[in-house]
């Protein structure tokens, strides 16, 4: 794209997009980390993504203060205007989806209190990894202005809502098999709906991708996991 | 013109151009500006310098008429009516098209005479009583008369110039216009009267048609409802203010509203 005449402008939409492309960085390492910790029983990595997710928040401060700095003293218009305001949209849902990994974090410890092998957790990081691909892509996407990628990002949430629901299957019947673990399996089924919310919010995330990239919406779709069984 | 382009011209056209080109002599200024304006929209016409969107301004009430090199080719029509045909009286076109200038330009006379000037020489009012029913309607809409109110034989040139731009456009009303254009009614203004300005336009709307040449993009987003870009003398693209602001389709008004024009 062209630069704009005024290069202060060029400069400070390239500080807003390097901003956003760390915090999306952020966000999937923290997803990846929190399902490490959690196969391993490592509240040392856990404890971590909880305290990094404050970088995360810190990053989200920063582009709302640079968004109002830009449309106040910018005046940006058309792609530009679509742009920082996608970028004001998306880091709120990439704070959101960094809080997710966090809770799951904050799971870790309880889960892993009485030491018990739970068999369906082997599911979750796969699951984990599609929905962090979905963030990772989606803000690649924003940083290359690219709505065929935002596209392929909201057609991956099904395969997240689909792990959703056997994961959510395996955990009542590996309950109802196994007593005991009730306490532990009910935090898994919460660490499996954060998964879920995390795709739904990438989904979002590639929504404001493509209409900051084309200036049109996508149609509306369903969200969620296809049953409720929640 | 396209289908497309046809979509977006509104319903009921108070002014019509089809495929008007003006020449300099041999320079071709406008090359085929094809637009309808009407009274429910706001139209603002935006563009760098050069582009023609003055000259084209110019040509709905024969302004070029008085530039000897200035030839223009199309039809132009008022409520259907061609007003570049030899019937077409030249000084009742320019009643029912009134025009507002860049610099204000009260006559050096009173406030008073300023307003009452046009409509008299038109034979609008049969009596002084009626004078003065039309220069204080005309200045209330115009948004001058409580300011002006106890000073109407002052001369108008001893007006601020928001004021005296309020009073030309004033002067502009006194006729009973159909259609104002505005040629950067604003750019020897400071913020606070451009903002009085804008509101003016904001309250004639649907009571004439208005047309505003801006270099103010922000101004044009502000004031109107229809947006014509203009670039090398053609009409790049012509939408809703909303779309041209926040989705332009041609890459060329895109480059212009972002600032990234060479």
């Amino acid at each position: 794209m062209a630069e704009h005449t005024i290069k202060a402008f060029d400069e400070e939409i390239d500080t807003l997009r390097g901003l956003i492309a760390e915090m999306g960085g952020r966000a999937e390492a923290a997803i990846e980390k929190a399902m490490l910790a959690l196969q391993r029983h490592d509240r040392e990595l856990a404890a971590q993504v909880v305290a990094e997710d404050k970088r995360i928040d810190a990053i989200e401060a920063e582009v709302e203060k640079l968004v109002i700095q830009i449309i106040a003293l910018r005046a940006p218009m058309a792609n530009d205007l679509r742009d920082v305001i996608a970028a004001l949209k998306i880091v709120a849902v990439v704070e959101r989806i960094g809080d997710y990994a966090k809770n799951i974090a904050k799971r870790v410890p309880i889960i892993a209190v009485n030491k018990r092998t739970l068999e369906p957790i082997s599911l979750l990081p796969s699951m984990g990894q599609v929905a962090g691909e979905m963030v990772q892509d989606a803000l690649n996407a924003f940083a290359a202005r690219d709505p065929d990628l935002a596209v392929a990002v909201v057609e991956r949430d099904t395969v997240v809502d689909d792990f959703y629901n056997s994961v959510f299957r395996t955990l009542v019947t590996y309950m109802v098999e196994n007593p005991k673990t009730i306490s532990e399996c009910a935090h898994l089924l919460f660490v499996a709906k954060n998964i879920e919310r995390i795709g739904d919010q990438a989904t979002n995330v590639a929504e404001m991708v493509y209409y900051a990239a084309t200036g049109n919406s996508l149609p509306e779709r369903e969200r969620g996991p296809s049953e409720i069984e929640e | 013109m396209t289908e497309e382009q046809k979509s977006l011209m509104p319903a009921n056209p108070k002014m019509s151009a089809r495929d008007v080109k003006v020449f300099y002599g041999a320079k071709e200024a406008i090359k085929g500006v094809s637009i309808d304006v009407d009274m429910d929209n706001v139209t603002a016409f935006i563009g760098p310098s050069g582009c023609g969107k003055s000259t084209f301004l110019r040509t709905l009430n024969r302004m070029n008429d008085t530039v000897a090199s200035a030839r223009v080719e199309g039809t132009i029509t008022l409520d259907g009516e061609d007003i570049y045909a030899s019937s077409m009286d030249v000084v009742q076109l320019r009643a029912r098209v009134g025009m507002v200038f860049q610099k204000p330009n009260p006559f050096p006379k009173s406030i008073y005479e300023n307003i009452a000037y046009g409509p008299r020489i038109h034979g609008l009012a049969a009596s002084k009583a009626d004078l003065d029913i039309i220069v204080e309607r005309s200045l209330r809409r115009a948004g001058l008369w409580e300011e002006v109110k106890d000073r109407l034989h002052d001369s108008g040139t001893a007006l601020s110039g928001g004021q005296q731009q309020r009073l030309c456009i004033g002067r502009a009303i006194a006729v009973e216009p159909e259609v104002i254009l505005m040629d950067e009614p604003c750019s020897a203004l400071d913020p606070i009267a451009t903002a009085k300005i804008e509101e003016l336009i904001h309250e004639l709307r649907g009571k004439y048609a208005i047309v505003i040449v801006t270099h103010n993009m922000q101004q044009a987003a502000r004031v109107s409802q229809r947006t014509a870009f203009f670039h090398l003398g053609d009409l790049v693209e012509y939408g809703v203010t909303t779309d041209i602001f926040t989705n332009p389709r041609q890459e060329r008004t895109k480059d212009y509203i972002t600032g990234r024009y060479g």
